[in-house]
C-alpha cells in the first residue's frame, strides 16, 4: 500500500502528523489545564486545608499583578515580539506611585492615571522605535529595561513604604462573598483586564491584526493591515499592563522599591508559554495565559505548603515546565523558526 | 560601523583595513571615556608597582573586566550564528557554586589537586549545560532566545540548590589565584582572558571555522546547500559560550573567595550582549569581530568605573547603559542611517552593511 508507506514516512518526519492546526493549539492548553487539576488534586490529598475555595482565591490574590502583566506579554508575544522591560516597568510604577503618594502627598486618584499613561507611553515609544528603525524588539526592550530600572534608583535607592490612609484602605479592603470567602480589589481588576483582553483579541479588528501580524508580517502588510500601528499598539498595551500590574503590586506590598519585580518578565513569558502561546507568534489564547499564571502560582503554593522545600525549587520547576512545553510546541509541529 | 564597500573581504589588505575601520568607533568611545575620567582624576592613568604587583585604575578596569570579556567572547560566536545565549549568567553562578561547594567539602581545600578537581567539575557541568542549549537549538530547532531562557530561569535555582541558599566561602590559595592572583606582576585573570581571546581568535581566523560560523549565521539555507553541517557548529558555539561563562564564574567567585548562587553573574548576559553589540557585531548574525567585543567589554567596564569615579549612585549605571544601547542600536540600524544620510545630503552612498552582508558572503563562498 503506497499510502501506508507515505503515512509511515510522514509519521517518522513528524511525531504527530494527523493533528489539525486547531488541535495543535489546543493541546498545550489542555495539558496546562490538566496539570493544574492534577497539582490541585495532589495538594488536596497531601496537605491538610489545601482543598478549600479560599486557597484558589488566594492564588488570585497573590498573583493578580502577574496575571495583568502576563496578559500584556501575551499581546506582544502573539505578534512574534518580546518585551523584556516588563519587570522594570512594574518596579518603576511601584516606585512612582509610592514616591508621589508618600513624599509629595498626591492623592491616589491623581497618581493612577499618570502612572498608567507613563507606562502606555513608554511602551508605545519602544514599539515605535522597533517599527520605525527595524531594530529587534529584544534589544530595544532591553534598553527600556535598563532605563526603567535605572530611573527607579534615581527616585530612591531605598524602599518607600506607603502609610497614606486612602491607599492602605484600598489595599486592605476585602470583598466578602458567600461562605466567608473573600477577594481583594486587585483580583477584580485583574479579572476585568483578562476579560477585556479576551474580548479585544477575539472579537475586534485590532485583535485580528495582532494575530495576523504574528502569523506573517509581510502577508499582513500585503493585505493592507496597519502593521506599524498594530506593533506600536501592542507594546503600548504591554506598557499599560505593566504599569497597572505595578499599581496592583504597590497595593499588594504597600511599598515602592527598585528591586521589586526582579525577573517578572521571565515569569510573564513563562506563563504565556505554559498557557499555550507560540513564541513565534500568531497562535495562542489569553485565557491560556491565565491558566499559566495559575500554574506558576500553584507551584509556589505547593512549595509553601510542603514547608521543607526551599524557595529555589519554584524556579527549577518553572524551568522544567518551560522545557516540557517548548518541546511539546516543537513536537506538535510549530513552524520551524527562521529568525529569533 | 560606517558603510563598507561590498568588495571587502575579497583581498587580505582591504579586509584588514576594514577590520581596523570597524574597530574605530568602539576604540574612540573607550578613549573618550578614559579621557573623561582623566579630567576628573588626574592620576587616573598612573600605574604603580606595589609589592611587585601592578596597581592603578587602568589595571582595575582590566582585572574586573576580565570575566565580562570572557562571557562576551563566547556570546560573540553565538550571536555570529544569529543566536543568543541568555543562560550565561546562570552558568556563571552554577560554575562558582560547584567549584566553591567542592572546595568547601574537600579534605585539603588549599591543595592544587582539590582546586583542579573543582575547576574540572565546574567546566564539565558547563559543558553539559552548553550541550543542552545547543541540542535544543540545533536538534529541536527551538529559537535560541527561548531555548536559553529555560536555563536562565532554572539555572539560578540550581545554583542556589548547590549552595543550599547560603554564600559558600572558601579559603584556598590556588583557587584564589584564578581571579585575584598575580603572575609576573600582572593580574592572573587578565592573562587568562588574554590567552583565551588570543586562542579563540587564532582558531577562528586561521582556520575555516570562523568563516563557517559566519556563513551559518549569514544565511542558514545557503550554507546548508553548500554542504556546511550547521548542527554541529551550533552545538559547538553554545558549548563554547557555556565554557567561557564557567571560567568567568570561577574568576568571579575566586576573586571574592565565595559563591553566591543568587547574585553571582546577575545580568552579566545583558552586559555581554551589550559588549558584543558595542563592539560592532550585529545581532542579525553573519559577521563577528572578537577585537570589537574585547573593546566593547572594556567600554562597559570603564562606564561602570566612571560612574563610581563621578560619585553618582552606582545603581544609575543602568541609565547610562540604556542610552548606550539606544545610541549603538540606532547607529547600527540601516533604516536610521538611511534616514540620517537622506537628510544630510543627496550624495549617493554605497549600500549599507546589512545590504552588503549577503554579497560579502557570496564573495567569500
Amino acid at each position: 500500500m503506497s499510502t501506508g508507506t507515505a503515512d509511515t514516512a510522514a509519521r517518522r518526519a513528524r511525531p504527530f502528523p494527523a493533528v489539525s492546526p486547531r488541535t495543535r493549539t489546543r493541546v498545550p492548553l489542555l495539558v496546562t489545564a490538566g496539570l493544574l487539576v492534577v497539582m490541585f488534586g495532589v495538594g488536596s490529598v497531601r496537605y491538610e486545608g489545601f482543598l478549600s475555595a479560599q486557597v484558589v482565591l488566594n492564588l488570585l490574590i497573590d498573583n493578580g499583578f502577574l496575571l495583568v502583566v502576563a496578559v500584556g506579554a501575551t499581546f506582544v508575544i502573539l505578534t512574534g515580539g518580546i518585551d523584556l522591560s516588563i519587570g522594570s516597568m512594574v518596579a518603576l510604577s511601584t516606585m512612582l506611585t509610592a514616591w508621589l503618594v508618600q513624599s509629595h502627598g498626591w492623592p491616589l486618584a491623581a497618581v493612577i492615571p499618570l502612572v498608567l499613561l507613563t507606562g502606555a507611553a513608554s511602551g508605545a515609544l519602544m514599539g515605535w522605535i522597533i517599527h520605525t528603525f527595524e531594530i529587534q524588539p529584544f534589544i530595544v526592550t532591553l534598553a527600556g529595561m535598563f532605563l526603567a530600572r535605572g530611573l527607579c534608583y534615581t527616585i530612591s535607592t531605598e524602599s518607600i513604604t506607603i502609610d497614606d490612609p486612602a491607599t492602605t484602605g484600598a489595599a486592605q479592603t476585602r470583598l466578602y462573598g458567600p461562605g466567608g470567602l473573600f477577594v481583594s480589589i486587585p483580583v477584580l481588576i485583574a479579572l476585568a483586564v483578562l476579560v477585556t483582553a479576551f474580548v479585544v483579541l477575539h472579537h475586534t479588528r485590532f485583535g485580528r491584526n495582532v494575530y495576523a501580524l504574528g502569523g506573517n508580517e509581510s502577508s499582513a502588510r500585503l493585505m493592507g493591515l496597519p502593521t506599524g500601528a498594530t506593533k506600536v499598539a501592542v507594546y503600548g498595551v504591554s506598557g499599560l499592563c505593566s504599569a497597572l500590574g505595578g499599581l496592583l503590586l504597590t497595593l499588594y506590598t504597600l511599598s515602592g522599591y527598585a528591586l521589586h519585580a526582579m525577573g517578572m518578565e521571565l515569569d510573564a513569558i513563562a506563563a504565556t508559554v505554559i498557557g499555550g502561546t507560540l513564541l513565534t507568534g500568531g497562535s495562542g489564547f489569553v485565557l491560556g495565559t491565565a491558566l499559566g499564571v495559575l500554574v506558576l502560582g500553584m507551584i509556589q503554593t505547593l512549595v509553601n505548603f510542603q514547608g521543607t522545600l526551599s524557595s529555589w525549587w519554584t524556579r527549577i520547576v518553572i524551568g522544567a515546565l518551560l522545557l516540557v512545553f517548548i518541546v511539546l510546541q516543537r513536537l506538535l509541529g510549530g513552524r520551524r523558526s527562521t529568525a529569533r | 560601523m560606517t558603510p563598507q564597500p561590498a568588495t571587502s573581504g575579497a583581498a587580505g589588505g582591504i579586509g584588514r583595513r576594514t577590520a581596523g575601520h570597524r574597530l574605530l568607533w568602539p576604540a574612540l568611545v573607550l578613549l573618550a571615556l578614559l579621557l573623561g575620567n582623566l579630567a576628573f582624576h588626574h592620576d587616573f592613568f598612573s600605574v604603580r608597582v606595589r609589592d611587585g604587583h601592578l596597581y592603578g585604575s587602568l589595571v582595575d578596569i582590566l582585572r574586573f573586566g576580565a570575566p565580562l570579556v570572557l562571557v562576551a567572547l563566547g556570546m560573540t560566536l553565538v550571536i555570529a550564528t544569529r543566536g543568543i545565549d541568555l543562560s550565561v549568567g546562570s552558568t556563571v553562578a552554577i560554575a562558582g557554586a560547584l567549584a566553591c561547594g567542592h572546595l568547601a567539602g574537600a579534605a585539603r581545600p588549599g591543595s592544587v589537586a582539590a582546586t583542579l578537581t573543582a575547576v574540572g567539575l565546574a567546566l564539565g557541568v558547563a559543558l553539559v549545560l552548553g550541550l543542552a542549549n545547543g541540542l535544543l537549538v540545533s536538534g529541536l530547532g527551538v529559537q535560541p532566545i527561548v531555548a536559553t531562557l529555560i536555563l536562565m530561569v532554572a539555572g539560578r535555582g540550581v545554583a542556589q540548590l548547590i549552595t543550599d541558599g547560603q554564600i559558600v566561602t572558601v579559603t584556598s590559595a590556588p583557587y584564589k589565584m584564578i581571579g585575584g592572583g598575580y603572575w609576573l606582576s600582572l593580574p592572573f585573570a587578565v592573562l587568562l582572558a588574554a590567552v583565551l581571546v588570543a586562542l579563540t581568535s587564532f582558531v577562528t581566523r586561521r582556520s575555516a571555522l570562523g568563516m563557517l560560523i559566519e556563513s551559518v549565521g549569514g544565511n542558514p539555507t545557503a550554507s546548508r546547500l553548500v554542504g556546511i553541517r550547521a548542527g554541529g557548529l551550533l552545538v559547538l558555539v553554545y558549548v563554547f559560550s557555556a565554557l567561557c561563562a564557567a571560567v568567568a564564574g570561577l574568576m568571579i567567585s575566586s576573586n571574592v573567595s565565595s559563591a553566591d548562587g543568587n547574585n553571582a553573574g546577575l545580568w552579566i548576559e545583558l552586559d555581554a550582549i551589550l559588549a558584543v553589540v558595542v563592539g560592532g557585531t550585529a545581532l542579525t548574525g553573519g559577521r563577528f569581530s572578537l577585537g570589537g567585543t574585547v573593546l566593547g567589554a572594556l567600554v562597559i567596564q570603564t562606564l561602570s568605573t566612571t560612574v563610581y569615579t563621578l560619585g553618582v549612585p552606582p545603581e544609575t549605571t543602568l541609565v547610562f547603559k540604556a542610552f548606550v544601547v539606544i545610541v549603538v542600536c540606532l547607529v547600527q540600524s540601516p533604516v536610521f542611517r538611511a534616514k540620517a544620510v537622506r537628510r544630510r545630503a543627496a550624495t549617493p552612498r554605497p549600500p549599507t552593511t546589512a545590504g552588503a552582508t549577503p554579497q560579502e558572503q557570496e564573495a567569500r563562498a
